[in-house]
C-alpha cells in the first residue's frame, strides 16, 4: 500500500474523488456545499463573542461557563462541534493556545486555522518558549503577567477571551468586534484600540 | 532533553530541532486542493465512515522525513486514502485504476 | 492508579512510553511524561482516543485539565509561567510526595 500512499497528493485527491463519487460516498455537489459551509466560518464569529463579553458581564460568565452555548446564543451553529472552552485573560494571566500533537482549533467559531498555527515551529516553541514565540508578533508581556500555554490534546477546542483594551469606552459592540483579530483569540497578540 | 526519548515524531512540543526556527506568520491563503481535501474529510467523518482519531493515526503513521516534507493537507489526503483502504471502503485496485485514467 | 481527581490534587503523569511497544495513538505529550502537575478541573468523560484511532471499542474516560509549572517541565523553563493540558485519567497518578498532610 505504501507506494500508492506516496502518490502525489493532488493526483491522489482526484483519484479519491472519482472513486468516492462512483460509490456515492462523496459527490461533487456535497463537496461544493461543504466547502461553502466551512468558508463561511471566520474569526469574525469569535470576535462577536468577545465584543459581547466585553459589554455584557452575564454573557461573559456564560461564555466562560459554556462556550458552545454562548456561541449558539449569537447564532453560531455548534451542532456536531467539539466542546468549546474559553480562556479568560486578566491583568495577571495571559493565555496562549497551541496543539502540539496536530492542529486542533475551534473552527466553528474561528474558521480555518492559520498556516502558522499548524507549523512545526509554532507547535514546538509555544509550550517551551511562549514569550520568545510571541515576540515574533511583537507581543511582549510584563514580568508580572503569568503566561499560561494551553495545549489542546483532547476533545475540547480552546479560544482566548482577550482583555478589552484601553481607549474603547462607549464603543458599540460592532466597533469592538472590529478590533478583535484571529491572533488575539489564539493569544499571540492582544487587541488595541488604534 | 529529547534526544534519548522514544518520542513519536509528530509529538513536537519543545523539540530542540525546531526551537530556533522562525515562525512564518504571514497569512497563506488556502488552495482549492486544501479546501477539497478538508471538505472530503469532513464528509467522510460526518457520514461516520472515519473518525478524527483515525485521521490523526494515519497522519502519525507517515514516516518522519515525509511527514515534515508534506504540506498539511497532503498529510490529510494520504491519511484519508490509508484509512479508506484499511476499512475496505475503497480498494487499492480501484484507486490504481482511477490514477491510471488521470 | 486512575480514579477521580478533585481540583487541586497534586498528580504526576505516568512515565510510560507505549510508543515503544507497538503502533499506538497517544494524546499525552512526550514532554509531560513523568512530570508533576496539579488538577484544575474535570472536563467531562469522552471515549478513549487511543482506541478510537484503531476503530476499537472505546470506553468513556474522565478527562482533566492539569496545570504544570514551566520550570518543572523544562530544564530552561521560565519560573512563574505555566502550562495547562487536557489529560485522561489513566495517565495520571496521585503524587504521594506532594499530598497535603492529614489533619
Amino acid at each position: 500500500m505504501t507506494t500508492l500512499l506516496e502518490t502525489d497528493g493532488e493526483k491522489l485527491l482526484v483519484a479519491l474523488r472519482t472513486v468516492l463519487e462512483a460509490k456515492g460516498i462523496a459527490t461533487a455537489q456535497e463537496i461544493a456545499e461543504r466547502i461553502a459551509v466551512t468558508d463561511a466560518g471566520s474569526p469574525a464569529q469569535g470576535a462577536r463573542m468577545v465584543a459581547r463579553a466585553w459589554v455584557d458581564p452575564a454573557y461573559r460568565a456564560q461564555m466562560l461557563q459554556d462556550g458552545a452555548a454562548a456561541a449558539e446564543a449569537l447564532g453560531i451553529t455548534m451542532r456536531g462541534a467539539p466542546p468549546l472552552g474559553v480562556l479568560e485573560n486578566t491583568p495577571t494571566l495571559h493565555n496562549v493556545v497551541v496543539c502540539t500533537l496536530c492542529s486542533c482549533y475551534p473552527r466553528a467559531v474561528l474558521g480555518y486555522p492559520p498556516f502558522w498555527f499548524k507549523s512545526a515551529a509554532y507547535r514546538a516553541r509555544a509550550v517551551r518558549d511562549p514569550r520568545g514565540l510571541l515576540s515574533e508578533w511583537g507581543t511582549v508581556l510584563a514580568e508580572t503577567v503569568r503566561v499560561q500555554v494551553v495545549d489542546s490534546t483532547a476533545d475540547y477546542r480552546w479560544m482566548v477571551l482577550p482583555m478589552r483594551p484601553a481607549g474603547t469606552d462607549g464603543w458599540s459592540e460592532e466597533k469592538l468586534a472590529g478590533i478583535v483579530r484571529e491572533g488575539d483569540m489564539i493569544g499571540v497578540t492582544v487587541p488595541a484600540a488604534a | 532533553m529529547d534526544s534519548n526519548e522514544p518520542r513519536a515524531h509528530h509529538d513536537l512540543g519543545g523539540v530542540s530541532k525546531f526551537l530556533c526556527e522562525k515562525v512564518d506568520i504571514e497569512p497563506h491563503a488556502l488552495t482549492d486542493f486544501d479546501r477539497e481535501v478538508d471538505a472530503l474529510v469532513s464528509i467522510v467523518r460526518m457520514k461516520r465512515l472515519m473518525t478524527v482519531d483515525e485521521l490523526r493515526r494515519g497522519i502519525e503513521a507517515i514516516p518522519e522525513e515525509t511527514y515534515h516534507r508534506l504540506s498539511y493537507y497532503r498529510r490529510w489526503v494520504r491519511s484519508l486514502a490509508d484509512n479508506l483502504i484499511r476499512k475496505g471502503l475503497v480498494t487499492e485496485a480501484e484507486l490504481q485504476a482511477a490514477l491510471r485514467r488521470e | 492508579m486512575s480514579g477521580i481527581f478533585a481540583p487541586g490534587t497534586p498528580v504526576r503523569v505516568r512515565d510510560d512510553w507505549p510508543e515503544t511497544r507497538g503502533p499506538v495513538h497517544i494524546r499525552t505529550p512526550h514532554y509531560l511524561r513523568g512530570k508533576p502537575g496539579t488538577v484544575v478541573r474535570r472536563l467531562g468523560t469522552f471515549p478513549n482516543p487511543e482506541d478510537l484511532a484503531f476503530a476499537r471499542p472505546a470506553a468513556e474516560r474522565p478527562l482533566y485539565h492539569v496545570a504544570f509549572a514551566q520550570d518543572a517541565v523544562w530544564p530552561d523553563g521560565r519560573s512563574g509561567d505555566t502550562l495547562l493540558v487536557e489529560l485522561y485519567d489513566h495517565w495520571l497518578e496521585l503524587d504521594e510526595h506532594r499530598q497535603e498532610p492529614g489533619p
